[in-house]
């Protein structure tokens, strides 16, 4: 099940909201349980550049499988502070801890307003089901 | 704009792929299935064990009749007159210019009645166009003409087809069918009885042949009892650890042998000497279209030749990839996916002979980035040879 306390894109990535010590927002990001069934058969993923910046609903990275490559999108807008580099060397894992482990990165958002585009997990979980029919 | 799967061919087995996890998708206008799980799991299976593909969309054309034999010497790169019994072999279907209309296998046959027929078993994409070809070329006068009469028939529809192949596909097989398959030499097949109720006493044709690099059958069957007679396969396949295939293993598993694909290694613009297949052509026997274009084409030098690459880094070349040397641009990638067998990304494409040298170094752009790479010798995998 999606963890009920993230925000979803409609493009299958998650992100979890927090507010750091120095009062930053910092938004974790991964892609979701549907995203690894889609998939299947991971065999690289390109995280992007700490430092760089990210946009709302715009490719960050790449993740390709044996049949295709797709990108992934940032769910916020900001700069990407940190990433996940154990993620490219545990393809076959990922899938198994989506939610935990296997963040991808963690943006420092840099406006709040692309929050509200955001699914909460009742309104991915519709999107899913429609999109598996 | 994609076709809804609902507006699909369907082969006799749609209900089943569907109903066992078997993710559909539109290749050539059929419904079929690409995966039921892991695209890697199936691949191995297939190399380890057994797969089990529904290949019933390519296309099947029966040929029967005194004039069938020389016809078909007509139409294709390789000889027809001189098969045996049983005889398979592995041909092309070239236009005048030479350029590849298909490749297709031509199996040789007799039927219960002992009248002999061939079979020609064609590619999905290409069917319809290979049936107009033939259409084309069968001439009027030639049905009129006593000991020259074919009946020409597309029984793709009624007939099923699967790939049953891997190490222990012989295993799996033996109990089903009446010939010794053990006995059976690659590249042959034979009218079978198969033995099991679903089967309602129908036969079948089985040959040693495939398209994994894996010992290995297919098996053609009436579409009447081909669910039945899969079902029996499945559940017989658990004990040797059998597990269906999609498309998508079968091409990797083809990829690795370094077999081309039809829209990829090969089509109408490519001869068969740029695709490494002047072996499946034979020029000094009937005059089949293209023959006197092959002919020339055989004195001149190659432009580009067919090669395997291995990349060096994990991102994955796909067909359209410019190959690169120095900089500059040196030829495509035809096919490229992640070698399940070898685990690193490996394409096979097209160079200059002046790079078609094994451990040649190039690059590959990978959307916008120059991968380095290797030249490697076909095919990416062979399997080890078990003594006969």
């Amino acid at each position: 099940m999606n963890p009920q306390d993230l925000l979803y894109t409609k493009t299958h990535e998650w992100a979890r909201v927090e507010t750091s010590s120095a009062g930053e927002k910092i938004a974790t990001v991964g892609i979701t349980t549907f995203a690894y069934e889609l998939l299947t058969d991971l065999v690289f993923v390109a995280l992007p550049e700490v430092g760089r910046t990210a946009q709302a609903e715009t490719p960050v990275g790449e993740i390709e499988s044996v049949k295709a490559v797709s990108d992934f999108n940032s769910p916020v807008d900001g700069e990407v502070v940190e990433v996940n580099a154990e993620v490219p060397n545990n393809l076959d894992k990922l899938s198994q801890d989506p939610y935990g482990r296997w963040w991808f990165m963690k943006i420092k958002i840099t406006d709040e307003t692309c929050l509200k585009n955001l699914m909460d997990a009742a309104a991915y979980e519709k999107q899913c089901a429609e999109e598996h029919s | 704009m994609t076709t809804p799967i609902r507006h699909l061919l369907k082969t006799p087995l749609y209900d089943w792929h569907v109903a066992h996890g078997g993710r559909m998708v539109d290749f050539a206008g059929w419904a079929m299935p690409v995966q039921y799980a892991s695209i890697i799991e199936e691949h191995n299976a297939t190399r380890s064990a057994v797969g089990m593909t529904d290949i019933s969309h390519m296309g099947r054309l029966r040929f029967e009749g005194p004039g069938a034999a020389v016809f078909l010497a007509e139409l294709l790169t390789r000889r027809v007159a001189d098969m045996a019994l049983g005889q398979i072999r592995y041909s092309l279907v070239t236009n005048d210019q030479g350029g590849i209309l298909d490749d297709v296998l031509v199996g040789y046959y007799h039927n219960e009645m002992g009248q002999p027929f061939y079979v020609l078993v064609v590619n999905a994409s290409n069917r319809a166009m290979i049936v107009r070809w033939i259409h084309e070329h069968l001439s009027p006068e030639r049905a009129n003409r006593p000991r020259e009469e074919i009946v020409f028939s597309d029984v793709s529809d009624l007939w099923a087809m699967f790939a049953i192949q891997g190490p222990r596909a012989k295993d799996l097989l033996q109990p089903f069918v009446d010939e010794d398959l053990e006995s059976m030499k690659y590249y042959r097949g034979a009218l079978v009885h198969i033995f099991h109720p679903a089967a309602r006493r129908q036969g079948g044709i089985i040959s040693r042949t495939g398209y994994t690099g894996e010992d290995g059958f297919e098996l053609s069957l009436g579409a009447g009892i081909a669910c039945g007679v899969w079902e029996a396969l499945m559940e017989a396949g658990k004990s040797v650890g059998a597990v269906p295939t999609g498309l998508g293993a079968r091409d990797t598993l083809r990829l690795e042998a370094g077999m081309p694909l039809y829209g990829h290694e090969i089509s109408e613009q490519i001869d068969p000497f740029r695709a490494g297949l002047g072996s499946a052509c034979y020029l000094t026997g009937y005059n089949f279209p293209g023959r006197d274009a092959l002919l020339a084409l055989e004195k001149q030098p190659q432009q580009l030749v067919r090669v395997g690459l291995e990349m060096l880094g994990r991102r994955v070349p796909r067909q359209g990839c410019g190959i690169l040397k120095d900089g500059r641009s040196a030829g495509e990638v035809t096919s490229g996916s992640f070698s399940p067998t070898l685990k690193k990304p490996i394409a096979m494409g097209y160079v200059p002979p002046e790079l078609a040298a094994p451990e040649t170094k190039v690059e590959i752009d990978v959307r916008g980035t120059h991968e380095p790479a290797r030249v490697v010798p076909l095919p990416f995998y062979s399997r080890k040879k078990t003594k006969k």
